[in-house]
């Protein structure tokens, strides 16, 4: 592997290979020294031209944990607002010499473009409503470390997923690991055409309670016009929005995952959200883990420069 | 195994081996009471078990036992292909304890220190003892072993290969001429 830009491109193979790799990161994260020296000399450049904070944090928290410096440049503030290109900004930033960017972008296919202009292993934070393979890695890590194997789970995605970066991949990751996933969205908020997605769908939250081992929320995404489909938010809670009451009907051991950031009343009631159900923060510490797998993979040994 | 391999220890001597060695143990640390045994992955990690199981059988102390993997803390990781990570698994406190490091083979002495920085960030033992079932020279850093079950003068041209019942269902130590 020398870029991780989309989940389509892992075989079931390289997802477990890579889950492995991140369980013995998740070990080294809850040591009293939780940092080793695999990357010291290293540079690890973020280049985050959306706004983020768990997943940039999250990068540079794996960068330091194994030891590698982080170069991070975001466009507020920056020589973006003056105008530079893409392409410049990716190439003043390669000069810097960093071994390897994180980018993170609002349009499609902009990590392959940096990945071309620079000739440097790239990782893709996320480009438009594209892919986000790293959100779906840690998604099916944190799973699979409650779990164990995935086959014949049953998992529902409520939200915006036409909009979602996350819907796509982590659907991705958990089909290929042999996962059941249903799609659940009022229609406008479903992707055009789904023949490639291999999954179910579902019109409104009640359909699936009884029946999933994990229900995972997405938040209405506002700034690339989801929020422009639906009446009111009261009538997308009434349909979509997992409440106090619904969190009931769901199974005794099911489980509810949110990637964040997350809008409390809205798609998920803030008692399930804090509630024993909920993988919310083991979705964030264990991305932690699941950064330093990916970082690990394509700084260290042939692959690296 | 093949023919062109020569045995050096066979099984029975490997269990010999593992035996005198966990007396010096004992010996040395008047019982063993605060000793922790720590197995390199991946063949140091049955030896230590080996050990700790013939101490039992001694003097019914049980010691704790630990796994450390050295994939990132070796200093050749740009040479080499990205490895699978072994666990890591320190089942006490280390502070203040004898550490007994287990591995097969000491060869150039890089394994070991790179096993002595993964400790350091683990915890600080009072003292770090080396045990190794074979030491066959060639050492490139100044590292010796407390305990060896046989010294085996090698060429760099040779390859000295460990098997253990609980990895490769066979026990034993061969050379081979490369």
């Amino acid at each position: 592997m020398s870029s991780l830009l989309t989940i389509e491109s892992l075989t079931r193979q390289d997802i477990e290979e890579m889950i492995g790799l991140a369980g013995g990161f998740r070990e080294v994260l809850d040591r009293d020294v939780p940092k080793v020296p695999t990357l010291v000399g290293k540079t690890v450049s973020l280049l985050f031209y959306e706004v983020s904070t768990r997943t940039r944090l999250s990068f540079e928290r794996a960068a330091k944990a194994l030891s590698a410096d982080t170069l991070t440049f975001a466009p507020g503030g920056s020589s973006v607002a003056k105008g530079e290109s893409l392409k410049d900004t990716a190439l003043t930033l390669q000069a810097m010499g960093p071994d390897l960017m994180v980018v993170r972008h609002k349009a499609t296919g902009a990590p392959w473009r940096v990945a071309e202009w620079t000739g440097l292993p790239v990782v893709n934070a996320g480009d438009g409503a594209h892919q986000h393979p790293t959100q779906a890695l840690l998604d099916v890590f944190t799973l699979h470390r409650r779990l164990g194997a995935l086959d014949g789970l049953r998992a529902a995605i409520v939200g915006d997923i036409r909009h979602s970066r996350v819907a796509r991949s982590t659907s991705q990751a958990l089909v290929t690991l042999g996962a059941e996933v249903t799609l659940v969205a009022p229609r406008t908020l479903l992707p055009v055409d789904l023949t490639e997605w291999d999954v179910a769908t579902a019109d409104g939250i009640d359909e699936v309670l009884g029946e999933v081992d994990v229900i995972y929320l997405l938040r209405i995404q506002q700034e690339r016009g989801g929020g422009d489909v639906f009446p009111s938010i009261a009538e997308y809670v009434g349909r979509f929005g997992l409440t106090r009451d619904r969190a009931e009907q769901l199974s005794a051991d099911a489980l509810v995952m949110h990637p964040g950031p997350m809008n409390r009343g809205v798609e998920i009631d803030p008692a399930v959200a804090d509630g024993p159900r909920s993988l919310v923060t083991d979705q964030v510490t264990n991305g932690i883990a699941l950064r330093m797998a990916v970082l690990y993979s394509l700084l260290s040994g042939e692959g690296a420069a | 195994m093949e023919d062109h391999l020569s045995q050096v220890l066979t099984a029975d001597d490997v269990d010999r081996v593992v035996r005198r060695i966990s007396h010096e143990i004992i010996e040395r640390h008047q019982g063993a009471k605060d000793v922790v045994l720590i197995g390199i992955h991946s063949r140091g990690v049955p030896l230590a078990e080996k050990i700790a199981a013939a101490i039992t059988g001694f003097d019914g102390t049980r010691l704790p036992v630990g796994e450390l993997d050295i994939g990132l803390y070796r200093d050749d990781r740009r040479q080499r292909p990205t490895a699978r990570l072994g666990r890591t698994l320190i089942p006490v406190d280390l502070t203040g304890t004898q550490v007994v490091l287990v591995d097969d083979v000491l060869y150039t002495g890089r394994t070991v220190r790179s096993a002595l920085d993964a400790l350091s960030d683990l915890g600080r033992p009072g003292r770090i003892e080396l045990a190794v079932l074979v030491d066959r020279g060639h050492r490139q850093l100044p590292i010796r072993a407390d305990y060896v079950g046989k010294n085996l003068p090698t060429g760099s041209d040779q390859r000295v290969t460990v098997r253990v019942d609980e990895i490769d269902d066979e026990s034993g130590v061969w050379v081979e001429d490369l």
